[in-house]
């Protein structure tokens, strides 16, 4: 017989566990939480005895296509705005079954954060770009690699410069 | 009040923004004591979720003190200090009278695929998250747990989210005693995983990564094998040479759609995004798990589509198992382990970080430096606690 099938059938010995601090402790599936998977009833302290009202709905708030309305409960952070909110407008005209729903609103990410620069700009804020990418945990915990992606960064540049300027010096 | 403030991908801040008012009778206003970075939040930070706007606050692993409450919470008054499940729900829809907490159909308003998540962009709801000074928390009288008085309050936070996903990650494999489990990535939700196959009987458990030091520290914590892939040519048959030729019982994956080690997959998903990131972990899931084995998902994808070898999945009869982890439902039993030192969670947390430094804590974790495994952010107005800097 199969090693594997002929240790399965012997079980395998327990004592080789006991340096584990709790093994088994949830071999039984009935000590699992998640076991079945849908459960009922729930095991909430205080269940809802209904659905939640309707929370106010004080600004604009977008719903996908595949409900009728927007939710009882919804996040109102960052209403959309600009350039990248008539994007998103568009893209929730699509289901969340088309991939154009999710491209137009990587698009409009993309063009949320040069927006977001210029309003940055607007209210007399020049954005510390280095500062926000974390340079300071760079140079202390990585200055090699620092000095390495600067080194690159450079290089390419310095080539881009060159081939440009060899393109214009022909042209002339 | 101090918040996060995204800025684009791989630009955030950390700066002064209203605080979060009631917006519906069942809400409180918590004041954060303690929040951590997720993995998942890196992804966020990559720039790589759809509909993830300029001025939003991350942070969907929180806990603290109740500051006010609405008209209609009667489980909750001023004064208590909860851990706050990442899951906005409310307990009373179809999915949530089944106990799928984090597929609630009436918290999330953009997309119907996921529950609200707090701070996890528009695409998941539209909420600030928790890596302020102040948070507003929906639902208050189903969501948030009272802190039991013995429980650390290291070991609360990482209740929110970590250790359940962790903990339900190895549940889905549905684990028989003596299995063979895999689990594909060394960042908290696989240590946590590996911690946890064992509790559900496991036989043998390996993790694979390909960074030194987290595979150092898992083989330790979780007292488990460990492969680095980087020294492996093939993983599949890494694994079934391991296995006696057949693969393994359970691969589980920890790691989602920033995972490296396919050149393939890399530049497809994660650099030229046709498809929604790599998906070289799940390759590895469905070749290396045996005939009629489970896959377990917890790693995190894109909500367009990936490439994956569905023709071997169903070939090999297998199962495939995947959700976010509904938190609420997992609290009693992982407090118990917790209470019972079966498990001790506050072990991954490497560094203590005022909220002030998020921008350096968001790089120091998204590049693996300073041997990075957990970090948490505490406030200016959190219970004073020793902070290191980062």
């Amino acid at each position: 017989m199969d090693q594997a099938v002929q240790a399965k059938q012997d079980g395998p010995d327990r004592s080789r566990y006991a340096h584990i601090q709790g093994w088994g402790a949830d071999l039984d599936h009935r000590n699992r939480p998640a076991y079945p998977m849908e459960r009922m009833p729930a095991r909430l302290a205080h269940p809802p005895e209904h659905e939640p009202e309707q929370q106010p709905i004080t600004t604009t708030v977008f719903h996908s296509t595949e409900r009728p309305r927007i939710t009882p409960i919804f996040g109102s952070t960052v209403p959309p705005s600009g350039l990248s909110g008539r994007l998103r407008a568009w893209a929730f005209k699509y289901s969340e079954n088309n991939i154009f729903h999710w491209l137009i609103l990587l698009l409009a990410d993309r063009i949320n954060m040069m927006e977001g620069v210029g309003d940055d700009l607007r209210s007399g804020h020049v954005p510390n770009v280095l500062g926000e990418m974390g340079i300071k945990a760079e140079l202390k915990h990585n200055p090699l690699g620092f000095a390495r992606k600067v080194a690159i960064t450079s290089a390419v540049v310095g080539v881009a410069c060159f081939l440009i300027a060899r393109r214009n010096g022909r042209r002339r | 009040m101090l918040a996060m403030n995204y800025r684009g991908p791989y630009r955030v801040r950390v700066q002064q923004k209203a605080e979060p008012q009631i917006e519906h009778p069942n809400d409180a206003i918590v004041r954060v004591t303690r929040a951590c970075i997720c993995g998942s939040d890196l992804h966020l930070y990559h720039g790589l979720v759809p509909d993830t706007r300029v001025g939003s606050t991350f942070g969907h692993e929180f806990i603290g003190v109740v500051e006010e409450i609405g008209p209609s919470v009667q489980n909750l008054k001023v004064g208590d200090h909860v851990l706050v499940p990442f899951n906005i729900f409310c307990g009373a829809c179809y999915f949530c009278q089944r106990e799928l907490y984090s597929n609630c159909h009436n918290t999330n308003a953009e997309a119907t695929a996921v529950g609200g998540i707090y701070g996890y962009s528009h695409t998941a709801g539209g909420y600030d998250g928790g890596q302020a000074e102040y948070v507003r928390v929906p639902m208050a009288d189903v969501g948030p747990t009272v802190i039991p008085p013995d429980l650390d309050h290291d070991d609360a936070v990482l209740l929110t989210d970590a250790l359940p996903t962790g903990y339900q990650a190895a549940e889905m494999g549905d684990i028989d005693e003596g299995d063979t489990v895999v689990i594909f990535g060394a960042g908290p939700i696989g240590i946590f995983a590996a911690k946890s196959a064992w509790l559900l009987g496991a036989g043998r458990v390996i993790v694979v990564d390909h960074i030194d030091y987290r595979l150092q520290f898992v083989k330790t914590y979780a007292q488990c094998e460990v492969i680095n892939f980087k020294d492996v040519r093939d993983m599949a048959i890494h694994i079934k040479k391991m296995t006696d030729g057949l693969g393994a019982d359970v691969c589980i994956d920890c790691v989602g759609c920033e995972a490296v080690g396919n050149v393939m997959q890399s530049i497809t998903g994660r650099y030229l995004k046709l498809q929604a990131g790599a998906a070289t972990v799940l390759h590895w899931c469905i070749n290396s798990v045996r005939k009629g084995g489970v896959v377990s998902i917890v790693g995190v994808y894109g909500p367009t589509f990936n490439a994956i070898p569905i023709g071997n999945a169903i070939n090999k009869g297998l199962t495939l198992r995947m959700n976010q982890a509904s938190v609420k439902r997992h609290l009693p039993r992982l407090i118990e382990h917790i209470q019972a030192g079966r498990i001790d969670p506050k072990q991954i947390i490497t560094h203590r970080v005022p909220l002030e430094e998020a921008a350096d804590a968001y790089h120091l974790f998204s590049s693996k430096l300073d041997n990075c495994i957990k970090t948490v952010l505490i406030p200016p107005r959190a219970v004073p606690r020793m902070a290191v800097e980062v």
